[in-house]
């Protein structure tokens, strides 16, 4: 029975390949963007039914037509997402991104401004004071957990707050960098400004190199040191971590400052990316507002399974999907619309897990189809044909 | 009903006379690298104690989560009564009367009894829970068949032997008739045993089938009727308990004899390597002592064991002494360096190995590989690391060397993912790292818990090895057998004080029990 044995071959090597575990995590990930996608269409139709097709479209393909803003876009949601992931990898949950990520941009534009160093290296001082400002940040909670057992989910929202009022009123009251008549920051110094890629009409900027080579760096520190190691077997075992001799307080207070100066340097990247517009700048309005890169950030981290090599694709995925949703207004979708679409689409990716476990009981019910389909087929030609024991046998004869 | 077209491995071939409530037939199930169950044929016969023993990672484990619906057998058939069944998970387990109390307990530690035992299939009207309608029912089961717990109790806080009780009232809660233990006497102490036995005695009366994993011998001989015996994933035959010995099964599970005693010559001892003061440990449960005043040396070159009913203040002490709680008072010295208020690490690298008794919440970090895993206490000695980075290499070839020499047995090897391997194996891992790393002092608690015969047969000459090349083993165990023939002097703990100390040449067994219940006691050398 050729063709028997091929599809069971078949259907066997999809199960050991999903069995394997960071494939069925990117299949996850694929099968979650494609629910997340199915959903977004049905939210455009039923907004708009006669521009649901052309508008679907350019919210999937738009952004090829923008790959630069892609990648620039990107950055930000990347260093927030490895920063999210990273803390995770301990079994911490960094909520406090966004405070993090608006510290750092903080300490980026205070420096920008106050600051007038050589020319060459004024954008590298701002991107570390970035990295700083973000430390600082995530030291807090990180202290708190360690020292005082408070939990890390409530300092971090707290930390959120304070940081954004804190940084507005700090801002404000700044008569170098805030312009009180446009309610915005002012035009930062073009040495301040990241080296633009030169992209036409893009912000993109060597800082997507930047993140990228931090993600690696992560992913290395991770999986081949002795700091990754203990990290990961606390994050997967406190009591056995504990019983190994690590230093749990250490390590908690260790991985939130690196969370939180991998959030500032989000922060940093995307207010000292390079504008299009010749004399201007990326600005900041101090209205109050909490970061939505902060929060994108645990979407991307999510998706991308808290890997650092995941991130770098989640990140630009969900970057690239955001594009081509402002692209998609062109149809006359309301920007609200388009925001709904779009965090169903993140929302949806963002639930991986959950869809791992719907495709391994799809890969059972396969196994299961097969089984009976070879209790009807033998049944053509044997009289033992309703005892599927008798089946399982024949099929063995087919694979030997 | 037609009968079966393939080949039986079963002794005796009156299949079609036989009341078989379960037969499993011709299951075979692989895993990554290991062919976990190979062509296995087991019957179980209406209201009987049909035992199933093997090696660790013979594949005992996996047959039963098979029956259990917890894995699918990549070919065979189950069939219930005659019939042929599908059991896709443990629901449909369930509804066909399955029930299983794994080596590994089920329960959410955060609910109480009641509420573990209900977990499911919760009596509610309109959407609300019936509790005292539960409670009702949950009391009378667990008068009928001596099972005592308290129903409001909270796992978490509940002894081990209680929370294995809570296993089997949700069996019966559901209305089981075909009962599965995965090796229940591995963490009861000796007492709880005999309960047990009696208890399954009980179900047999009443007419349930059990399955039942051990690597107790004794256990099999005193309430099985028959054993199924496997080995690396085959079956080596079915026998009748009253037509067999310890001594026959032992051999058709290792493929060899076993010895059941330890050889091992007079104990030399050297040094005071351990010296314990004064020490008293606050309990966590209730406001007590859970420690009080204890004070003993223990030698270089001499095997202590600890000995008590569990429950008695061991489980804290061994805590206190190994770091992973504060002493409230006291004074603990290893190889002349004070250790009382010492960090863990400080205290490894002081000279202290530790086999922890709870093997999967402290010994093991089941996500990572076994290689990660037998690294855990080295990782970061200079021989693992350097400038910060793991020598991938030499943590691959140590495992190796460990693997090999403690017959470590698992699917892909050092790469294996700890969480897959079974539970015996995973205890060999620790008891492989604990040993191999250099120590003065062993910390031993239950070492062989979940070993089969060889296996313990082989660490406890380890063990006696490590004595005679001049270690300190401090040993804690609640295996009476291992108590006599391991130690070579035995401390009896009792509500928290040591009650007695023994020369196991001189003691008997029921001398011991009664200073372990209490009933006896005498002065202790005074530091
Ligand atoms: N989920 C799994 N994934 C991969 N391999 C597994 C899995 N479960 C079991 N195995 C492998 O199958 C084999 C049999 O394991 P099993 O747990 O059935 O052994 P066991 O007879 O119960 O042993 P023990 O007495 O030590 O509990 C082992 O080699 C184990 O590593
Ligand atoms: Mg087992």
């Amino acid at each position: 029975m050729p063709e028997k044995k091929n599809t069971t071959k078949k259907v066997f090597n999809l199960e050991s390949v999903l069995k394997s575990k960071g494939f069925s995590a990117f299949m996850a990930a694929l099968f979650a963007i494609f629910l997340g996608l199915i959903f977004g269409f049905i939210v455009m139709t039923v907004a708009s039914p006669a521009n649901s097709l052309p508008g679907f479209r350019t919210v999937l393909l738009g952004g090829f037509r923008r790959l630069g803003d892609v990648f620039y876009f990107a950055t930000p949601i990347l260093m927030t997402g490895l920063s999210v992931g990273f803390a995770f990898k301990m079994g911490l949950f960094n909520i406090g991104a966004s405070g993090q990520y608006t510290m750092g941009m903080f300490f980026a534009l205070y420096v920008g401004f106050m600051l007038k160093p050589a020319d060459g290296i004024h954008w590298l001082i701002c991107v570390l004071a970035g990295f700083l400002g973000g430390l600082l940040w995530g030291l807090i909670p990180g202290v708190f957990k360690a020292l005082l057992n408070v939990n890390e989910v409530i300092t971090s929202i707290m930390t959120n707050y304070i940081g954004m009022y804190l940084v507005d009123m700090l801002i404000q009251s700044n008569g170098a960098m805030y312009v009180p008549s446009k309610t915005r920051t002012a035009y930062l110094p073009q040495s301040a400004q990241l080296p633009p890629l030169g992209v036409d009409n893009s912000s993109v900027n060597i800082s997507i190199f930047i993140a990228i080579f931090i993600a690696v760096i992560l992913y290395i520190i991770l999986n081949k040191t002795v700091f990754g190691y203990e990290l990961k077997a606390t994050g997967y075992n406190r009591f056995a971590s504990q019983y190994a001799g690590m230093s749990g307080k250490r390590n908690i207070i260790i991985t939130m400052a690196v969370a939180g100066a991998l959030s500032g340097l989000g922060g940093a990247f995307a207010i000292l990316a390079p504008s299009t517009i010749p004399g201007s700048s990326m600005t900041y309005e101090p209205i109050n507002i909490i970061a939505a890169n902060g929060f994108n950030g645990i979407a991307v981290a999510l998706l991308g399974n808290s890997s650092p090599i995941g991130i770098i694709f989640s990140a630009l995925f969900i970057s690239h999907i955001q594009r081509g949703g402002t692209l998609a207004s062109l149809f006359g979708y309301k920007p609200e619309i388009i925001d709904i679409v779009i965090s169903v689409i993140i929302y949806f990716s963002a639930f991986s897990m959950l869809m791992k476990s719907i495709l391994d009981r799809i890969v059972k019910k396969r196994r299961e189809m097969r089984t009976k389909d070879h209790a009807e087929t033998g049944g053509k030609d044997d009289p033992d044909a309703d005892n599927p024991a008798r089946a399982l046998d024949n099929d063995k004869k087919g694979v030997n | 009903m037609k009968k079966p077209v393939f080949p039986v491995h079963d002794i005796g071939m009156a299949v079609a006379m036989e009341d078989y409530i379960i037969e499993m037939l011709n299951i075979t199930k692989e895993f990554p690298g290991v062919v976990a169950n190979d062509n296995i044929t087991l019957r179980l016969k209406r209201g009987e104690i049909h035992a199933l023993l093997g090696e660790n990672g013979a594949g005992k484990s996996t047959l039963m989560s098979i029956l259990f619906g917890l894995y699918q057998a990549d070919k065979g058939e189950i069939r219930k009564n005659g019939e042929v069944v599908r059991i896709n998970n443990p629901n449909d387990a369930n509804n066909l009367g399955i029930g299983m109390v794994h080596q590994h307990f089920k329960l959410v530690e955060i609910f109480t009894v009641l509420e573990n035992i209900i977990l499911g299939v919760e009596p509610a009207k309109a959407g609300f829970l019936q509790k005292s309608k539960a409670r009702e029912r949950v009391l009378k089961l667990s008068e009928q068949y001596g099972l005592k717990v308290d129903p409001d109790a909270v796992i978490e806080k509940i002894s081990v032997g209680m929370q294995q009780r809570v296993e089997i009232l949700k069996m019966l809660y559901r209305d089981n008739e075909i009962l599965i233990f995965d090796e229940p006497t591995a963490v009861l102490t000796p007492q709880e045993i005999d309960e047990l036995m009696e208890i399954m005695r009980g179900f047999k009366r009443e007419g349930k089938s059990i399955l039942f994993i051990t690597h107790k011998l004794n256990e099999i001989m005193a309430v099985a009727d028959r054993c199924t015996v496997l080995r690396k994933g085959k079956c080596v035959g079915t026998v009748d308990i009253d037509k067999t010995s310890k001594e026959e099964l032992s051999r058709m599970m290792v493929g060899r004899a076993v010895s059941f005693r330890v050889e091992k010559k007079e104990a030399e001892p050297g040094d005071v390597v351990l010296s314990v003061r004064n020490v008293t440990v606050l309990s966590k449960t209730h406001k007590k002592y859970a420690v009080k005043d204890v004070s003993f040396d223990v030698r270089a070159g001499e095997i202590v064991c600890i000995a008590g009913i569990d429950g008695n203040g061991q489980t804290e002490f061994i805590s206190a002494l190994t770091g992973l709680e504060k002493i409230s008072s006291g004074k603990i010295t290893l190889c002349g360096v004070d250790i009382s208020k010492a960090s863990i690490r400080k205290r490894s690298k002081a000279g202290m190995s530790h086999i922890p008794e709870d093997r999967q919440k402290y010994g093991l970090v089941l996500d990572y590989t076994l290689e990660e895993n037998l690294v855990l206490q080295r990782y970061w000695q200079l021989e693992f690391q350097k400038n910060g980075f793991i020598k991938s290499n030499a943590v691959r070839s140590y495992a190796g060397k460990l693997i090999k020499q403690y017959d470590v047995r698992s699917g892909q090897g050092p790469i294996t993912v700890v969480r897959s391997m079974s539970g015996g194996n995973q205890q060999k891992a620790i008891v492989a790292r604990e040993m191999d790393k250099k120590h003065e002092l062993l910390v031993a608690v239950q070492p062989t818990r979940g070993l089969d015969v060889g296996a313990i047969e082989y660490i406890h000459k380890q063990l006696v090895a490590g004595r005679d090349a001049q270690k300190a083993v401090l040993l804690v165990s609640f295996e009476l057998d291992e108590v006599m023939d391991l130690s070579d002097r035995i401390l009896v703990m009792y509500e928290g004080e040591i009650v007695g100390e023994l020369d196991p040449k001189t003691t008997t067994v029921q001398e011991l029990g009664l200073y372990m219940s209490g009933a006896k006691r005498s002065t202790v050398k005074e530091f």
